[in-house]
């Protein structure tokens, strides 16, 4: 985190300058296997997903985009019969070992669905569900925090009258961005995304990006998207997957311009998928 | 070949015919039936309609009476019967769902609970008056209680348990990304998505357990006088609408018929309340 | 340069704290939650062994209370036709017969009848009808059994015995083979009678059964059938009914179950009379008529015990039925690979 700091008060916050900055690896994936059952679905995955930036993880359906990005929170444990094995070092330590808090992982590595997932409670309890895991705040002070989670979101302005109102009565984009409220209300250190745009309209999807790009400033984001421009759009780096193996993982920039592998450049430029 | 056609096509419609009019049949005979009843139940029990049905205590023969403290008894019996079932049953139901999935406890439960649902309920009576009735020497409300618990728990553990699997796996999961143990996804996300629905099989439960009465014969049995000591026996409606249909006075007839239709209007009502006012949204 | 790096490490130093202190609290947190899982899972575990353990208590009960009955009687107990509560012997095998007549009438007519309300319901009932009417039926299946027993008795068994008995007696009574079974005096009471109730009042729920397993069969199959130019009763008979054939199985079997137990609607109208003859309009007894007219006034110790030890047979008969029932059902869908 200190490294961060710095690194923005010293930097312009365009990409090109971060280029010339070391930048410190917040997840690094190493030899990742994983298994439904018998069948191998993602077969000795490596890459780093680097602090305060946005990774995308692209490539056609069934390609274990969304398997992979499950695995960094460890949510794939609620199914007996799945598992991974190799390595995932969250800040230096292996997150696949046996001892690890999964709970507690969860609480630092958030994550926002494809579909949009609000519970059956109000928006303000929504919000407060979370915080109310780990935090003992008061009611001002967690009002505070559900209005700045809903800033986060860009949802404030459009709930601030109706927060005793059920999520349920929200829009699906205003629910995607409740959902990613709820997700950032709890200050995680990652925020992973599982194509959370693909169940919305255009409009709703843009205003998601934009607010992707703000985030970006106080978190780490993976995003798993299926609609390349998206990854193109947003993404600092790319991670291109086919039938379980990762083809080639770099700086959006140059791997969109000047692809290493022919594989990633078929995808891209549509030859096929 | 027309011909052919023509006659293989008229025996194939004729036989639809036929099976469409024998099943028309079936319903206006099924239907007819049911309805007789319910018409039998309405004309004799409006007779008995008045305000001392529900005034009065049930009488000597011969007496004027009314139906007061069957109601009474009833209404306390079923009334600590939902206190008890309805959360040992979603409880129960919450078991199977949570920690259900490739449980063989879970599985022999489930089954038992399917059992336990059509067995027999004067069986359930001898079982409540064996382990109550015999140990205390005489009969009692609380016997009547336990019995018509444990006709009700099977209900309630079957709903609650069919409702908390219709909640998608998205919503659980998104609980669970934030951290959340077990117990709190299970009771504030899961069980809250489908409470109607969870009400509706509290309600279907009472209803069920309004009507009965064979449990209640070898238990509370029935009390002539006004009573509100559950370590007694209690006056209840079903088992008092038996002790006087089967009888051969008139007056106590008409009392039965009367109590018959409060009995069974309460029932029908419980049930529409269930499938209205409680209508679950789909939680997906 | 210095100032700068100094003040950039307090900073560090105070986030680094910050860092640690809210992972302490994150730990705290964590465990007070493991144990909140556990009790959780614990108690719910507990609630969910109630169940078992009632039926467990069920069965123990009721061996107990039966096993001086069995002790005096012996195997026997099972086929001895003999019912005598002022010399104390006794023998299942009228209630037995009893409850296995009235449950097989009961079946072999609410069947047909619940098939076509089941089969109007899904396929022939009008849409706008459609809602009211399956509200109806599953309606009529939550009215009390007492309700059908004293309409058995005091309207059904009358004109039954006047009117439907001697025309039966001067039919069928005539015939071969099944002739015994409609001989005797018409008094309306009686097995037949209490097969007949017991029939209507099953049929609401075996209907309603039947509809809800008719419901799911996929509209794309029918569609498919009607494009081949089916009529609707080949429909029924071609694509529904195989489809559904383990659900329809399934509901008849609860009913079955149902009929089996059912004290009320019987007791009314059986007759009451611990006797067996081969006539279906002669009066008797089933298990569950037995227990509700003899167990509040039974006196001597073997006559409480062998009451109780037709209670044994009698969630003996049913547990059978329903779990035979339960196992065709998944049997079946397991063979259709739909688990």
């Amino acid at each position: 985190m200190m490294t961060s700091m710095m690194t923005q008060t010293l930097s312009s916050p365009a990409k090109t300058a971060a280029h010339a900055k070391p930048k410190t690896k917040t997840i690094e994936i190493s030899g990742l296997d994983f298994y439904y059952g018998k069948t191998k679905s993602l077969k000795n995955v490596s890459l780093d997903v680097h602090d305060k930036q946005v990774t995308a993880f692209i490539g056609p359906s069934g390609c274990g985009k969304s398997t992979l990005l499950r695995t960094l929170n460890r949510m794939y444990d609620l199914y007996p019969g799945q598992r991974a094995e190799g390595s995932i070092l969250y800040r230096g330590r292996n997150i696949l070992e046996p001892g690890v808090d999964v709970n507690m992982l969860r609480a630092k590595i958030g994550m926002v669905f494809q579909k949009p997932t609000p519970f059956p409670m109000s928006i303000y309890d929504n919000i407060a569900f979370g915080v109310r895991l780990y935090e003992n705040l008061s009611r001002g002070e967690m009002d505070e925090r559900v209005e700045w989670a809903l800033k986060k979101a860009a949802l404030w302005t459009e709930v601030k009258d109706k927060l005793t109102k059920s999520g349920l009565s929200l829009s699906g984009g205003q629910q995607q961005r409740l959902c990613i409220a709820r997700g950032v209300a709890v200050k995680p250190d990652v925020l992973l995304l599982d194509e959370p745009t693909s169940a919305l309209d255009p409009i709703s999807t843009s205003k998601i990006e934009e607010l992707i790009s703000e985030l970006k400033g106080d978190y780490t984001i993976a995003i798993v998207t299926h609609n390349m421009q998206q990854a193109a759009r947003c993404s600092d780096y790319t991670a291109y997957m086919y039938l379980g193996e990762l083809v080639e993982f770099g700086e959006t920039d140059q791997l969109f311009l000047n692809p290493v592998r022919k594989e990633t450049q078929d995808y891209i430029t549509g030859r096929f998928g | 070949m027309d011909a052919a056609v023509n006659s293989v096509y008229r025996r194939r419609l004729l036989g639809h015919r036929i099976g469409i009019a024998l099943s028309v049949l079936a319903m206006a005979v099924g239907l007819g039936f049911l309805l007789w009843i319910l018409a039998t139940l309405l004309i004799n029990g409006f007779g008995a309609l008045s305000h001392t049905l529900f005034t009065m205590d049930t009488p000597a023969p011969g007496s004027p009476g009314g139906v007061r403290n069957a109601i009474v008894g009833s209404l306390m019996m079923v009334g600590l019967s939902t206190l008890v079932s309805t959360p040992v049953g979603i409880l129960a139901g919450i078991y199977l769902a949570e920690y259900g999935q490739n449980n063989k406890f879970a599985a022999v439960t489930r089954f038992v609970t399917d059992i336990m649902l059509s067995a027999p309920s004067i069986v359930i009576g001898l079982f409540v008056y064996a382990l109550v009735v015999a140990r205390f020497g005489h009969f009692s409300g609380y016997g009547g209680a336990i019995a018509l618990s444990l006709i009700a728990i099977p209900v309630v553990v079957r709903t609650t348990d069919n409702m908390l699997h219709l909640v998608p796996n998205s919503l659980l999961e998104a609980a669970f990304a934030l951290g959340a143990p077990r117990w709190k996804v299970s009771m504030t996300v899961r069980l809250r998505a489908v409470k109607a629905g969870v009400v509706t099989g509290v309600l279907l439960a009472v209803a069920r357990i309004a009507g009965e009465t064979a449990p209640l014969l070898f238990t509370a049995l029935n009390n002539q006088f006004f009573s509100l000591d559950m370590k007694q026996p209690m006056a209840n409606l079903p088992v008092a609408i038996y002790l006087f249909a089967m009888s051969s006075y008139e007056d106590w007839r008409s009392l039965a018929w009367g109590a018959a239709l409060i009995v069974t209007f309460s029932v029908l009502l419980l049930n529409i309340l269930s499938r209205t006012a409680f209508r679950q949204k789909n939680p997906q | 340069m210095n100032g700068h790096s100094a003040l950039a490490a307090d900073e560090a130093g105070q986030a680094a704290l910050q860092e640690e202190a809210r992972n302490v609290a994150l730990r705290n947190t964590m465990r007070v939650q493991r144990i909140q899982d556990f009790i959780f899972h614990k108690v719910t575990l507990l609630f969910a062994a109630t169940v078992l353990l009632v039926l467990v208590g069920i069965i123990a009960s009721l061996a107990v209370g039966a096993a001086p009955a069995f002790r005096e009687f012996g195997a026997a107990f099972l086929v001895t036709n003999e019912w005598d509560p002022v010399n104390d012997k006794f023998g299942a095998l009228i209630a037995i017969t009893g409850t296995l007549v009235t449950s097989i009438i009961a079946l072999l007519v609410a069947f047909p009848i619940s098939f076509g309300i089941a089969l109007f319901l899904t396929e022939i009932c009008p849409a706008w009808l459609r809602r009211p009417m399956g509200m109806a039926v599953e309606l009529l299946a939550g009215v009390p059994s007492i309700i059908y027993g004293m309409w058995g008795l005091f309207v059904f068994a009358p004109l039954f015995g006047d009117y439907v008995q001697p025309v039966l007696k001067k039919t069928l009574g005539v015939l071969p083979f099944i002739g015994p079974f409609f001989q005797g005096p018409t008094m309306g009471l009686g097995l037949l009678t209490a097969g007949l109730i017991l029939a209507v009042m099953i049929i609401p729920f075996i209907a309603s059964v039947m509809r809800d397993v008719f419901e799911i069969v996929p509209a794309v199959l029918k569609e498919s059938a009607y494009g081949l130019g089916c009529t609707k009763w080949e429909v029924v008979r071609k694509i529904v009914l195989p489809y559904t054939r383990a659900g329809v199985v399934g509901g008849v079997m609860l009913g079955l179950g149902r009929a089996l137990g059912e004290t009320m609607a019987v007791t009314f109208v059986i007759g009451n009379a611990n006797d067996i003859a081969l006539s279906l309009f002669a009066p008797g007894n089933s298990i569950s008529s037995t227990l509700a007219n003899e167990f509040a006034e039974a006196s001597s110790p073997l006559h409480v015990s062998s009451l109780f030890a037709l209670g044994l047979i009698l969630f003996a008969i049913t547990f059978i039925v329903l779990s035979a029932a339960k196992l065709m059902l998944v049997g079946m869908s397991r063979k259709e690979g739909v688990k």
